[in-house]
């Protein structure tokens, strides 16, 4: 008799009231936890949410903190007496959502998304990838800008000087330039949200954490569950983490500087 | 062709520049000297408006240089700087090519084309698809000079062209702006080198204190300083 049979004759055991072992009971929560009505599929679903949620917010992110790093920058960088009153205007929206959004915590944001703001939405689980990408836009926004500003000003200069205009400056000449720079920190972001993904299942984003709580609603065995979900998350993280290493000493390798 | 009327400069409350007034003739290579911090590299920059002057006015052949247009003008000014700046991300080729066609000042295969002609001028064109980081501080220079020259430009800013080079590769850089100034090329050279401003400029002018202080052909300038803050310098720096 395989042990697939064996644990879920255990299972039958324990629901009829029968006494079981230890060991026993350790088997049975494992595979009330994993295998039972193909419960793995649950997890599995989990994980491709997990990991679509995590690109849409890093989408969003990376494009409002890109237009919020280039508006920053570009405020900063007119010369007294020449300042753009619509820029400044930008500028000061851009401040003040940077400000919010590092300001107040993740957790409370997302409720605030998923049950004032969207309060009459059902699609939970995109509320909550929209949210984790405006609060990753704000912590990009920082990492772009850096980027940029540590592109030496005389690249500026050059550019500007050969009779290029500021736009095409920034685009040909920094750009290129800052992009290998924040890539890495991109990367680190990437990260980040993958496991802050977890929360918005609070508000009832399916992801993986999701799946887990379904099952655990099901069989009252919490350990397997969430044991199973860290190390499902740890796993991911790694392979990211190679993937990263790989991606950083592929540009170290390009790097013309 | 280039007037400068009374360009002031101050940053905070520091007065870098006080007033310069200069005159620059087509065909004039003008060197400035002067110790560090009088203020020759912000009144160079002031010309294209890399630094914005806080007074007085600039003229390229009678229009005068303000914030709008700028681009027009500085693209009839060529401007060569210490640190070369060239483009890191870009090929020694792209890099000469990259203004002249987005400023659509011609296509594709005459820029390449121009950018040859330019590398085989100054002995570079086997670094044609080189990126920046391969070549030597000299070789860079040169290279920077060459985007400078694929503009067409008018007249040519050099802001201490070779201060950052090694000893060595001096002479290639001061070689190649020999042969331009020979060719006729308006230059006005911010440069610590009195060797070649002794040998190729028609003026050398002093800068101190924010103020042109001597304005003078080489030969006075050199044999016979009159006024005792050049003295000064030239014992310091000869």
């Amino acid at each position: 008799m395989d042990l697939l049979t064996q644990m879920s004759q255990w299972a039958e055991l324990a629901r009829s009231g029968g006494e079981l072992t230890a060991w026993q009971n350790f088997a049975v929560d494992f595979y009330q936890a994993f295998l039972e009505a193909d419960r793995w599929q649950q997890y599995l679903e989990g994980v491709g949410t997990t990991l679509f949620v995590t690109a849409l917010a890093l989408l969003i992110g990376v494009v409002l903190g890109s237009v919020v790093a280039f508006i920053r920058v570009t405020h900063d960088q007119q010369r007294a007496g020449h300042k753009n009153p619509l820029l400044g205007i930008l500028n000061l929206v851009c401040e003040v959502y940077s400000t919010v959004i590092r300001g107040t915590p993740m957790l409370v944001q997302l409720y605030i998304m998923g049950l004032v703001i969207f309060s009459s939405s059902r699609e939970f689980t995109l509320v909550g990838a929209l949210s984790l990408g405006i609060n990753s836009g704000a912590y990009v926004s920082e990492i772009i800008r850096g980027g940029l500003m540590a592109v030496d000003p005389g690249q500026m200069e050059a550019g500007r000087s050969l009779g290029l205009n500021y736009l095409t400056t920034m685009f040909l000449i920094v750009v290129p330039q800052a992009i290998k720079s924040v890539l890495p920190s991109l990367g680190n972001e990437f990260i980040v949200l993958l496991k802050d993904t977890s929360l918005i299942t609070v508000i009832g984003g399916q992801e993986l954490l999701y799946a887990a709580r379904g099952v655990m609603n099901r069989t009252y065995e919490q350990m397997f569950p969430l044991l199973g979900t860290a190390a499902i998350y740890l796993v991911l993280v790694m392979i990211f983490t190679w993937l990263l290493g790989i991606l950083e000493r592929r540009l170290r390798q390009s790097d013309h500087r | 062709m280039i007037i400068a009327e009374n360009l002031q400069k101050s940053y905070g409350g520091l007065d870098v520049l006080r007033g310069v007034s200069l005159t620059v003739n087509k065909g004039d290579v003008v060197c400035l000297v002067g110790p560090s911090g009088c203020g020759k590299s912000t009144f160079l920059r002031c010309l294209t408006r890399l630094e914005e002057p806080t007074g007085g006015h600039v003229y390229l052949d009678g229009e005068e240089v303000t914030e709008k247009g700028i681009d027009k003008i500085r693209a009839r000014m060529g401007m060569v700087f210490q640190h070369f700046n060239l483009f890191p991300h870009l090929t020694v080729k792209r890099n000469i090519t990259l203004a002249p066609t987005r400023l659509h000042r011609m296509n594709k295969a005459q820029a390449d084309q121009r950018a040859m002609e330019l590398l085989e001028r100054i002995g570079l064109a086997d670094k044609a698809d080189a990126y920046p980081s391969s070549l030597s501080g000299g070789q860079k220079q040169r290279i920077a000079i060459a985007r400078a020259l694929a503009m067409d430009p008018e007249v040519l800013l050099f802001d201490e062209p070779t201060s950052a080079l090694d000893p060595e590769m001096v002479g290639e850089v001061l070689e190649l702006m020999k042969e331009l100034a020979r060719g006729g090329m308006t230059m006005v050279v911010v440069t610590h080198e009195m060797g070649f401003a002794r040998e190729v400029a028609n003026r050398v002018i002093f800068i101190d204190e924010g103020i042109i202080k001597v304005d003078k052909p080489p030969k006075e300038f050199f044999a016979n300083p009159e006024n005792e803050r050049l003295k000064t310098f030239l014992s310091k720096v000869l």
